[in-house]
């Protein structure tokens, strides 16, 4: 064997060891989504945070935290169920990885429920998208932006969690399916985590 | 050990305890909400809870702690060069609150 074969050789097994990092395709796929979209979160975020600073009437308009509390748990017992999901999955239960991924797809739908509520609610005091009766117009354009980002990112979770849930459950789907969407779902409870003390708490009318 | 066999061996102990500490936490955010501290203390400290969260989310509800040491170094430094990198604009908004931007009246 030449020197040149041998090269050769070590460069394609070098080329097709194993994906990078020894990450499925999907779940690197996943992850690399994961990481643009928390550029995406971080820019909207960091946005609200430059106008809120530099605007002096800043509105404060939420008089409690029952609602964002309520969602927030909602939000965080999701994960777990997910989480129970992806166990149940792992263990060969499909019964059970199926009933779980609905749970969490069902914890999704409250939560999306109370977010429209929280809107209609602030939609019927006078909030649009560049008029509120508190103050600066800019808070309604930031806080619909944030929060419907996030809203529709819930939305597209729980249809993905119906859909993966149900082709699962009919063998289309196996549980590295389920935990590539898990990945997904908490994700969108991570990003929850910083638009509740940015977005609600910072801004209680107290 | 792949992510796959450290679920198994893992029971759900780990992921109640994770997910008692999230709760716990969160709550800790809302008690900072009602503390009589001015905005800046009360910004910081809500932050640095938020962190603490969506560390323990990553690292153990989506198993980036399981993975290969490498793609969480790629991850974290990844992700916390680009966050830093959007800071630049920060003395623009103090300076704009001091000038009182026109969008603000």
């Amino acid at each position: 064997m030449s020197q040149a074969d041998l090269t050769m050789e070590g460069h394609t097994t070098g080329l097709t060891v194993g994906p990078a990092f020894s990450i499925p395709t999907k779940k690197l796929a996943m992850w690399l989504f994961i990481i643009a979209d928390t550029m995406t979160f971080a820019a909207c975020l960091v946005a609200y945070g430059f106008l809120r600073n530099g605007t002096p009437n800043w509105p404060r308009p939420f008089p409690g935290i029952t609602n964002v509390a309520l969602m927030t748990f909602i939000l965080l017992t999701s994960s777990l169920t997910m989480l129970i999901g992806l166990r149940s999955a792992r263990a060969g239960d499909k019964a059970g990885a199926f009933r779980w991924t609905m749970i969490t797809a069902a914890l999704g739908i409250a939560f999306a429920a109370l977010h429209i509520r929280e809107w209609l609610e602030l939609i019927d005091q006078g909030m649009t998208l560049f008029k509120n009766p508190w103050g600066t117009g800019l808070f309604g354009a930031s806080f619909f932006s944030i929060t419907g980002l996030h809203l529709t990112h819930v939305s597209c979770g729980v249809i993905a969690l119906i859909v993966v849930g149900v082709r699962y459950k009919g063998g289309r789907y196996n549980a590295d399916d389920i935990e590539v969407l898990g990945l997904y779902w908490h994700f969108v409870d991570l990003v929850w985590m910083f638009v509740v003390p940015l977005v609600y708490l910072l801004n209680l009318a107290h | 050990m792949t992510t796959a066999e450290q679920h198994k061996s893992s029971g759900i102990g780990k992921d109640l305890i994770v997910y008692v500490c999230l709760l716990a936490l969160a709550g800790l955010q809302f008690f900072i909400a009602y503390q009589h501290i001015d905005a800046a203390q009360m910004f910081w400290r809500m932050l640095t809870v938020a962190f603490v969260e969506a560390a323990l989310a990553m690292l153990f509800f989506m198993h980036l702690w399981n993975e290969k040491r490498a793609f969480l170094w790629f991850v974290v430094i990844f992700t916390v060069s680009v966050l830093l990198g959007m800071q630049y604009g920060w003395t623009d908004a103090f300076r704009m609150l001091v000038g009182a931007a026109p969008f603000s009246r």
